[in-house]
């Protein structure tokens, strides 16, 4: 396989698992924020956080609301990451790699795309926004699913499944380092007086697992009420929810282990297994959980590193993606 | 007119039809036969108001009885289809390139067997004698010590690359892959326009539009006999595999692209994909020991055969174009000393020369000893002092065309053209009377193209693709061009040209 081709549909991989996330996530927010009482310090600025994006949206919005989140997160140009621009990429990188991915795949990923562009007008008011979204989750998990039944489990599927268990490790630290700051304020510095009511924590608690999708699996494995020290855990290091940390790096690992000279990244990847399966997370929570996350997420992208020295084009063609 | 006659009247133009649940006023895109006149014009499927040409009739008279909601309905399939496909060509324009789906017309072409058999034939004649004029003219260049070309239009000829003298590709076979552009007079034969030498496009959109086509009237298949042409993708790999230098029972074959930016890029990716061949671009290859290889994720690997889609001038910085990003270094090398083999190979272009087109019919006479089965349209050489005075006093009637230029770019429609553009047009001739030739307008044939008010005629071309290696192949019929503005005889997907599938039907149809 190329190495080029194979940079293509890992993008293309990373771009469409993030897409869906981010649906996912914008999903659950505009449900949970229903509920909450005016003035909760966790609010639509903590999805600008999430996803890492403070500097851009800054840039071009004066206020934080649920107008210019939601126009920054799914339709901003200027967004690199926004739903429609990663929906772009992703059918760029399969427009390019037409040769090689099943040709469903392509003609779904490329009407997933129009119906995105097509759409996103409507995405504005709450009823619309959420149908808009449920159709962009549902046409991801098709994709993944032609990939899955009409692609050859070869090193191509392998790169795709690589890039989507790193996207989702990287993105599930996310969400539990935004959900931390916002309900625990011992980590934020914050006094008592600021701090989110009993009853609202639990909540919040719970959207952050229906974010990932978690929810149901976790009470079924966590038979003690949600409260943040399980949910942390659950997130992290359950072995067999699929979007946790410790599960992604597992599903990674057996991705790596079909690629020829692997050494490098599979050493990189035992590095930051170890350390999400290490961590003590009761100890964290009192004290360095943010920092310990920072750490995973370097790790993280030492992972993604290590992939793109191995086996992509060395950077000459100055095509960057990131 | 009573009010019942003028409410039929209007009936007649309009139609309602149901968007989103509401019911609106359509155009009625019903097809009337006996309103439709090509005029002078040989149409392909009606010969005269009302009447169709006998291997049409079914294909006429079934589109006849569609209602305009029909039409419109599968119109609409089409286009749908195109879409999702993602059937698409680039157009570069100054607000940067964009991907356009790809414009097509849902009526089919038909042509019949008999008259396509003795054209296939004469594709076939012509590539074979343009092959023996290449490898001639880099090796002993008899045909100009015979004085049957001039050995100055040679000199003078940008395609010719002094860097392939001497070389001898496998079979003495130049040009692997040909697109002819025929044309089709008021006297309803067939004449060749231009042979493509150099990159032809346009097959992948010919096989697509039957794809299309086979989603649009399903139901039409079930009475005509048209010949299949998805052989096509099947036989070019053959082709390719056969001149690979390594005697291998899987040599690799690439197709070598440009990259996602290049007009041509789906139909690179189709043609790779079909031929489960690797898509390529320039940074993908490197030389070592002056053999060619590919960077895949286990390292580096051996390439046998470079279907490339790059320009000559363009393929290697080493030799060509020292600025170029696309192509590969030391490509030519490698393709000299016979370790990797490239289709079509650099200098084939001295072939596909305007001018060059013109002697032609002499190549055919001098190195097959056969008469030519496929006529040229009558040119005037401007490097010819008599029939460039009658070039220059009649360019209000002649299109002319310089030798080197493709899709249709840099040449001048005279009768269309205004004084002025004929009078600059004129100085250029003057000062490089080679790199001009002219032809008269020649009448090109029309056919129906489904409009907002039913059919109308519009001008088209036809584009076949030949192969020749260890054998020939001709496509079965090829691909239609359509010019879709009313009275335009500019077919180019460049210029908004669009495009019809393509029928070679056996007669006797039930």
């Amino acid at each position: 396989m190329l190495s080029r081709v194979a940079e293509r549909v890992y993008w293309l991989g990373r771009y469409l698992e993030r897409a869906e996330n981010s649906a996912r996530l914008l999903n659950v927010y505009s449900t949970l924020l229903l509920d909450l009482p005016r003035g909760a310090k966790i609010g639509w600025h903590t999805l600008v956080e999430i996803t890492g994006s403070r500097a851009d949206f800054d840039e071009k919005y004066q206020v934080t609301d649920e107008r210019s989140v939601n126009r920054f997160l799914i339709a901003d140009p200027k967004n690199h990451s926004s739903i429609l621009n990663s929906l772009s990429m992703a059918r760029e990188n399969a427009r390019t790699t037409r040769e090689i991915i099943p040709a469903e795949a392509w003609e779904q990923i490329n009407n997933l795309y129009l119906f995105a562009r097509e759409n996103v007008g409507k995405a504005v008011t709450r009823g619309p926004r959420n149908q808009f979204l449920q159709e962009i989750i549902s046409y991801c998990q098709q994709i993944t699913g032609l990939f899955a039944g009409a692609m050859s489990h070869n090193s191509g599927y392998n790169f795709i499944r690589i890039a989507r268990s790193l996207e989702r490790a990287d993105m599930t630290t996310r969400i539990v380092d935004v959900g931390s700051v916002a309900l625990l304020p011992s980590l934020a510095g914050k006094s008592a007086s600021e701090q989110v009511p009993e009853p609202y924590t639990n909540m919040i608690w719970m959207s952050v697992l229906r974010s990932l999708s978690a929810y149901q699996m976790y009470r079924q494995h966590v038979l003690d009420r949600v409260n943040g020290e399980d949910v942390v855990t659950f997130l992290l290091q359950d072995a067999q929810f699929p979007r946790s940390v410790v599960h992604s790096l597992h599903k990674l690992e057996s991705c790596l282990q079909t690629l020829p000279n692997n050494e490098a990244a599979l050493q990189q990847l035992a590095v930051t297994r170890a350390l999400a399966i290490d961590a003590t997370i009761p100890q964290l929570l009192q004290k360095g959980l943010l920092e310990y996350i920072d750490e995973l997420q370097v790790e993280i992208a030492g992972i993604h590193a290590r992939i793109t020295d191995t086996w992509f084009l060395p950077a000459v063609s100055g095509q960057q993606q990131s | 007119m009573n009010r019942h006659q003028s409410v039929e009247a209007i009936r007649r133009l309009v139609v309602y039809c149901y968007f989103n649940g509401h019911k609106v006023m359509c155009p009625n895109m019903r097809i009337d036969w006996k309103s439709y006149n090509p005029g002078a014009f040989y149409d392909e499927l009606i010969s005269s108001p009302g009447h169709a040409r006998k291997p049409g009739r079914i294909l006429a008279k079934y589109l006849g009885s569609l209602k305009s909601e029909d039409l419109q309905q599968r119109k609409a399939a089409a286009e749908l289809a195109i879409k999702a496909m993602g059937i698409s060509f680039t157009v570069y324009s100054e607000a940067g390139n964009i991907d356009r789906e790809w414009p097509f017309d849902i009526i089919p072409r038909i042509i019949t067997e008999t008259q396509w058999r003795q054209t296939s034939k004469g594709l076939e004649q012509r590539l074979r004698a343009l092959n023996c004029f290449i490898h001639d003219i880099y090796n002993d260049q008899k045909i100009l010590k015979d004085k049957v070309v001039p050995a100055e239009l040679i000199a003078k000829s940008a395609n010719f690359r002094k860097e392939c003298v001497g070389m001898k590709p496998r079979f003495d076979v130049w040009a692997h892959i040909c697109g002819t552009d025929l044309i089709r007079d008021t006297d309803g034969r067939f004449y060749v326009l231009e042979d493509n030498l150099r990159v032809p496009s346009g097959v992948s959109y010919m096989l697509e539009n039957r794809q299309v086509t086979k989603r649009v009237f399903p139901e039409l298949f079930e009475n005509y006999n048209i010949q299949p042409i998805t052989e096509y993708t099947a036989q070019l790999f053959d082709t390719l595999a056969a001149i690979s230098p390594r005697p291998l029972d899987y040599p690799e074959v690439v197709v070598l692209t440009p990259g996602i930016y290049n007009s041509a890029y789906f139909e690179h990716s189709f043609l790779a994909q079909q031929m489960g061949a690797e898509l390529v671009e320039g940074g993908d290859l490197v030389v070592e020991d002056d053999c060619v290889y590919m960077r895949t994720i286990n390292g580096l690997s051996r390439v046998d055969v470079i279907y490339r889609r790059i320009d000559d001038l363009f393929l290697d910085p080493e030799v060509f174009h020292p600025d170029s990003v696309l192509g590969v270094r030391g490509l030519m090398r490698a393709w000299l000393k016979g370790n990797v083999a490239l289709a079509n190979a650099p200098g084939a272009g001295v072939a596909d020369d305007k001018v060059i087109y013109t002697y032609v019919p002499a190549m055919i006479k001098y190195y097959l000893g056969e008469d030519p089965i496929l006529e040229n349209v009558p040119s005037y050489l401007c490097i010819d002092k008599k029939q460039c005075k009658y070039v220059l006093e009649n360019l209000d009637k002649l299109v002319v065309k310089p030798a080197n230029e493709s899709g249709g770019y840099g040449m001048l429609m005279g009768p269309q053209a205004s004084k002025k553009e004929r009078d600059e047009f004129a100085l250029k001739i003057k000062a490089n009377p080679r790199n001009y030739m002219a032809q008269p307008l020649i009448g090109l044939s029309t056919a129906p193209v489904l409009g907002e008010r039913g059919a109308e005629p519009r001008h088209i071309d036809l584009r076949p693709f030949i192969l020749q290696g260890k054998s020939s192949y001709v496509t079965p019929g090829g691909l239609t061009r359509v010019a879709m503005v009313k009275g335009s005889y500019v077919v180019n997907s460049s210029q908004g040209g669009g495009s019809k599938d393509t029928w070679i039907v056996s007669e006797g149809e039930s």
